[in-house]
């Protein structure tokens, strides 16, 4: 066992943070403000390989393992979790099942293009009434000839008001519930499909969140991912993914949070000297830098899990879990180092906090996380 | 481990070796043997494991870190942080005496030993022979270290300790304390010195055992040294550098503390698993209830937590912050462990408040960890002082 970044990683981490010092972090308040999708962050990070981190460059991506996509989230979430969310959609629930599930012929067609950040991709399952319980969806697919026709409602979709592609889940037979869904590859330009205008949200407000509608959507067999009835343990496998970068997300945002509250206790004079000198704060550094040491390492070790173990639920469960709540427990206290500042728009800790909240949420919410880490625990102990 | 082995070209990695693989199997066999079967009735007589350690000493698990050359196993940190784990879960007494052996009287004196002292005492302590203890706290000087009153006064070529020394564990049963006194009492930190004191000494005196809320099979007792002579060449360092000496050791014996914190937490967690899985309330498992079943995903996720801290803690011990790395390990995992095993008591409902179930021991035993080695306060100091500098 080791902890330390390769080389490689090291200098990836270095360009990646430059890149988020000197290109993403100027406009992180300001599209935080106005909900517009940066949709120009997105082009420049796909130049840099970012859209597609752990995709082998054969498909477009930059070929690297999955701690490196952790560095990479955690780099960008560190100024503009907005950001974070976009890069994790698309790396994680757009790039990873298409990489896993799709045919020679789909990776070439679709893979490529998102893998090197042509294209944006938005990944689309949950509903109004489908949530946690995403076997409940309503979405149909009904096959026609060669070719199948959706129609639903789709909420809450990250990137999907500016999304080139999306995965769709439907059902193609909706009294076998899980066993019905089926995943497809749809291009966002598909007559039939439409998409909301953005969300304004409490946090990630720039994230392009919005609903989706298929009517009588045609689409052609070819775009179907994996075999009919296979959708919904692609959307569980990819989850599983998926929970590691927003794991990373939740790890940058507890970072940049914490790094302005350590520099402000120390600019920060009260009764006499800074504040960084009294035990209430240096208790309230000490326990953030703990747990975010602890949030970070899970989360590579999840990574690293995916990598070299054949499951990795549980890893990538506990580090969802862990650095989300991690991630609201360390900005919560970074806002409450800043006082009244830290309740103004003039900070950045109010939106840290902000951000941090919806880490406990998507892709699974705290509560889902558990259930997947208590069934894996009960059964295994 | 040095700088030079934390290989950059390799990515990081959270598999152990297959010699720590092997080393952890082995351990827990001989944890499963040979101690779990008397934990419970050592910790009701509040009877110390002698024979246990002597055991111990045979396998080389009271001088892990200890070179080759004087008679140790001459391991790495991280596979002494996996052993202490594994003994811990069976029997946290036995899991402390082992810590203290290895982490505050070794480790200093392999590090700041005369080469006579580690051919020696060392060698005794390293081989199972014996084991040894740390002198630190005196009874009005616990977090505030400096405060110490025991003194040692140069004579000719011995130096005259006297004083108290309060809350020592293995006193009485161990045969070499690495302890701490002034030898400069106008000098502050600055005027204290560390020496290696064998117990057999004239002058030197143990108490009562205390009685303890847990770790009842692990033996605590106060020292007394009434003009107790000590050669000099039983000096660890010079003299005045004995805080820095005691801070050193703390570091390093932090680590023991936070493995064995996670070896309580992991056994916590299987005795809250296994009891609510048969446990039936309203017609089925309690473990079916999401109540309960939370629980347990959030004792699980925890440990998980503060096992990755207390080995990357271990791994990391060469660096320029690995203090920091060994507080966040110690605080972490002794806080953990506490609310692992409140909440697996909680599991247990009534029973678990029963002396029939192992986790009424474990949630006594566990206690300590927040207080010992430096309490959760202390560690925090450490944390922001090295985040501040």
């Amino acid at each position: 066992m080791h902890i330390e970044l390769s080389e490689e990683q090291v200098l990836l981490r270095d360009s990646v943070r430059r890149f988020a010092e000197e290109v993403v972090k100027p406009r992180a308040k300001e599209i935080d403000e106005s909900g517009e999708f940066p949709r120009g962050f997105f082009d420049q990070a796909g130049e840099m390989g970012l859209a597609g981190v752990a995709v082998p460059e054969a498909y477009g991506g930059s070929g690297m393992d999955t701690i490196s996509y952790c560095v990479v989230i955690e780099e960008i979430s560190r100024v503009c979790a907005t950001s974070g969310v976009i890069l994790s959609v698309n790396n994680s629930l757009v790039c990873d099942p298409l990489l896993k599930f799709g045919s020679e012929e789909q990776k070439r067609e679709f893979l490529v293009p998102l893998a090197a950040g042509k294209k944006l991709g938005c990944f689309a399952l949950t509903e109004p009434g489908a949530g946690s319980d995403p076997a409940g969806l309503l979405s149909t697919a009904r096959r026609d000839g060669e070719d199948y026709v959706l129609n639903g409602n789709k909420l809450f979709i990250t990137n999907g008001t500016h999304a080139d592609v999306a995965l769709v889940f439907a059902s193609t037979d909706l009294e076998k519930k899980h066993r019905g869904i089926t995943c497809f590859i749809v291009p966002t330009d598909t007559p039939g499909y439409s998409h909301g205008t953005h969300e304004f949200k409490l946090g990630v407000n720039a994230s392009g969140t919005t609903e989706l509608a298929f009517q009588e959507m045609r689409i052609p067999a070819a775009w179907r991912l994996g075999g009919e009835g296979e959708g919904f343990k692609v959307a569980m496998s990819t989850l599983d993914g998926g929970r590691i970068g927003i794991a990373a997300q939740a790890v940058g945002i507890a970072q940049g949070a914490f790094e302005e509250a350590l520099a402000y206790a120390q600019e920060r004079k009260q009764f006499g000297q800074a504040i960084s000198k009294f035990q209430a704060i240096q208790f309230y550094l000490a326990d953030m830098a703990t747990e975010l040491d602890a949030g970070r390492l899970l989360t590579w070790k999840a990574a690293w899990t995916k990598e070299n173990r054949p499951r990795f639920s549980l890893e990538a469960a506990q580090a969802k879990l862990f650095a989300s709540e991690m991630a609201q427990r360390v900005t919560n206290k970074a806002l409450q180092i800043h006082g009244g500042y830290g309740y103004t728009k003039e900070y950045n800790v109010e939106r840290y906090f902000r951000d941090a909240r919806i880490t406990e949420i998507y892709e699974g919410t705290s509560e889902i996380q558990k259930m997947v880490i208590a069934d894996q625990v009960l059964k295994a102990v | 481990m040095t700088t030079a082995s934390l290989a950059v070209e390799r990515e990081p990695s959270f598999a152990p070796s297959e010699e720590q693989e092997l080393l952890v199997r082995e351990v827990r066999r001989f944890a499963e043997e040979r101690i779990a079967p008397g934990t419970r009735q050592r910790d009701r007589a509040h009877e110390f494991p002698t024979e246990v350690l002597r055991e111990m000493g045979e396998l080389g698990l009271l001088g892990m870190l200890v070179p080759d050359a004087y008679g140790g196993a001459g391991l790495d940190s991280l596979s002494y942080v996996l052993a202490v784990e594994e003994i811990s879960r069976v029997c946290p007494s036995v899991g402390v005496t082992m810590s203290v052996t290895n982490s505050v009287c070794c480790w200093p004196i392999a590090r700041f030993g005369t080469e006579e002292v580690k051919r020696t005492v060392l060698r005794e302590l390293a081989t199972g022979e014996c084991i040894g203890g740390f002198g630190l706290t005196e009874p009005t000087s616990g977090s505030d270290a400096a405060s110490m009153r025991t003194q040692a006064r140069r004579e000719g070529g011995e130096y005259v300790l006297d004083g108290e020394k309060a809350w020592i564990t293995n006193a009485g049963v161990g045969r070499y304390f690495v302890v701490l006194a002034k030898t400069d009492t106008a000098a502050g930190k600055r005027g204290i010195t560390a020496f290696v004191v064998p117990a057999d000494l004239p002058g030197f005196r143990v108490g009562l055992p205390e009685e303890k809320l847990g770790l009842r099979a692990s033996r605590t007792a106060q020292l007394f040294f009434e003009g107790c002579r000590v050669p000099a060449r039983y000096r660890l360092g010079e003299e005045g550098e004995g805080f820095k000496i005691a801070l050193a050791t703390l570091d390093h014996s932090r680590l023991g503390i936070a493995a064995q914190s996670v070896g309580i937490h992991r056994r916590a967690l299987e005795l809250a698993v296994a009891y609510a899985r048969d446990r039936v309330q309203f017609g089925r498992p309690i473990a079916e209830h999401q109540a309960v079943s939370f629980a347990i995903a959030r004792m699980a996720t925890e440990l998980a937590a503060a096992r990755v801290l207390t080995h990357a803690a271990a791994i990391r011990e060469a660096e320029s912050d690995a203090g920091r790395w060994a507080a966040q390990a110690k605080a972490y995992a002794s806080e953990a462990a506490n609310r692992a095993c409140y909440d697996a008591l909680q599991v247990h409902g009534g029973n678990g408040f029963s002396e029939e179930y192992e986790i009424a021991r474990l949630y006594r035993d566990v206690r300590v960890t927040t207080i010992y080695e430096g309490t959760s306060e202390m560690q925090r100091l450490v944390i922001a002082r090295h985040l501040l500098n």
